[in-house]
């Protein structure tokens, strides 16, 4: 295996509506603030992948035209996936363990305010029997916690102070989005949204774009003061039918985290994309993290939750942390589908 | 399963999704010139090439094109095709002819109807100038 390390990663400040700029101009500031950091001339990266999805954008390949924000003449090597940007990032990992290249560009993106984002996502599920009933995505999320209310893995007031911890952790983010002190009593008080999920266990509806660039040992020794490594990646997933599951678990996350060598080295921190309260809960157990690590001191996705950049921003936010010596060893992870259907695992070293 | 019943071989499911789109800064220009009969694009921050309709980035610098650049009725047909497959949500009477204009002053081509000529007439590199429709007619909104 190859040493590969995050040599630069930005993403913008998420809002709950970008109306003014497009995708492109959105992507462009992102894109050369990473270059730029990354030390690496933008003609030397020598692959760029991106993750997005047109559903979001209302228009079939609406990937291509991201690749105005990168600049494709000469032609690059260049590919996407209809996925969140960390699965990009994935795809640019290989290709440099493959030997291919040395140094990668992954960015992902997304306007979630166009659509109904909790609609739009239910698409994503089987197209046969589940997806024309129209499950909501917060609907499905409060199937999966009223599975573990009731196994008894949590209570509504654990849901409710992951919610208060995530926003007030944001509140050092200047990127984060929804962010501030919450009683969690007062919270607690609130009516149920979607039972037994009330607001706070809701994710914000988030716009903004991500940028990471990875490069291979030498290289990013050359470039970086700060390399922080990619000591495993792995990604896994569950059965796209919810009722073949068991919603309370993630045997996706447990197995990829077990290949990414989660329990091979304490770990001071971990970045989880977890959009609803009790999914961190979940994930929590997954990653058999012991109950005094820290979890998302970025705020996470209860505090911004870019669809197609929360997953890729859980690993830059974890890097930048680590970068700043505020961590040795982190666990990122990254989920996509219905109630963590999809899982990857990162482990990062300083 | 009894013999008559036939086997289920298809269905449709159909799909409805709604969206309130934003062009973004340099498309909405391209728009609202549309809507004052103008052709608007815009020229590379660096490089100068002039792009219509743009979409805010040059796709060669990855820069902003910033310089908004009226342009010619007037172009150049680099391409064409004679459609003569219906399509669900293209609105235009079966056969017509789409064709790749390069609007003199610009450096990407942008895709119109070739009317008011015979199929057989039409080719490459032919001149070709924009036709309006009355102003009364216009209607911003996209079908």
């Amino acid at each position: 295996m190859r040493d590969v390390a995050i040599v630069s990663y930005s993403q913008t400040p998420y809002v709950r509506s970008e109306r003014v700029r497009n995708e492109v101009e959105m992507l462009m500031p992102v894109i050369d603030a990473v270059v730029e950091q990354s030390g690496i001339a933008r003609r030397e990266i020598g692959f760029t992948c991106s993750g997005s999805t047109d559903y979001l954008a209302g228009q079939s390949f609406s990937f291509v035209m991201a690749v105005d924000a990168v600049g494709a003449w000469p032609p690059i090597k260049e590919s996407h996936v209809e996925m969140d940007g960390a699965w990009a990032l994935y795809e640019a990992w290989v290709k440099i363990q493959c030997g291919e290249v040395d140094s990668a560009l992954a960015f992902s993106f997304g306007r979630s305010s166009m659509g109904e984002t909790a609609e739009t996502l239910a698409l994503q599920t089987d197209p046969y029997t589940v997806a024309p009933l129209c499950p909501d995505t917060i609907s499905m999320a409060a199937l999966q916690a009223r599975v573990g209310l009731d196994k008894g893995l949590f209570s509504e007031r654990d849901m409710a102070e992951v919610a208060a911890r995530c926003r007030r952790a944001a509140k050092d983010n200047p990127e984060a989005q929804l962010k501030g002190d919450f009683d969690v009593d007062k919270l607690l008080a609130e009516p149920y949204l979607v039972s037994p999920l009330r607001k706070h266990d809701c994710p914000p509806i988030s716009d903004g774009a991500a940028a990471i660039v990875i490069a291979a040992g030498d290289l990013a020794k050359q470039v970086s003061k700060k390399p922080v490594w990619i000591r495993g990646i792995d990604h896994r997933l569950d059965s796209h039918q919810l009722g073949s599951r068991d919603l309370s678990l993630s045997p996706s996350t447990e197995l990829a985290g077990k290949k990414a060598g989660v329990a091979q080295g304490p770990i001071d921190f971990a970045e989880l994309h977890a959009p609803f309260s009790h999914q961190e809960l979940i994930l929590r157990r997954a990653l058999g993290l012991a109950d005094d690590v820290l979890v998302n001191p970025s705020g996470g996705p209860l505090a911004a939750n870019p669809i197609m950049s929360a997953g890729l921003a859980r690993i830059g936010e974890a890097s930048r942390r680590i970068a700043a010596g505020k961590g040795q060893r982190a666990v990122a992870h990254a989920t996509s589908g219905p109630c963590l259907q999809q899982n990857l695992v990162c482990v990062l070293e300083g | 399963m009894s013999e008559e019943q036939e086997p289920v071989t298809r269905i449709i499911t159909p799909v409805k999704v709604d969206y309130e789109y934003t062009p973004g800064v340099t498309s909405e220009r391209f728009l609202l010139g549309l809507k004052q009969g103008k052709l608007l694009g815009a020229a590379c921050d660096e490089c100068g090439r002039v792009y219509i309709p743009p979409r805010g980035a040059c796709p060669r610098c990855a820069v902003p094109t910033s310089k908004i650049r009226e342009l010619a009725h007037k172009g150049t047909i680099i391409t064409l095709t004679i459609v003569r497959v219906p399509s669900d949500n293209i609105d235009v009477e079966l056969p017509y002819c789409a064709a790749s204009i390069l609007l003199d002053g610009a450096d990407i081509s942008m895709t119109g109807l070739i009317q008011e000529c015979p199929f057989e007439e039409v080719r490459i590199g032919m001149r070709v100038e924009a036709v309006w429709k009355p102003e009364a007619e216009w209607d911003p909104a996209h079908r």
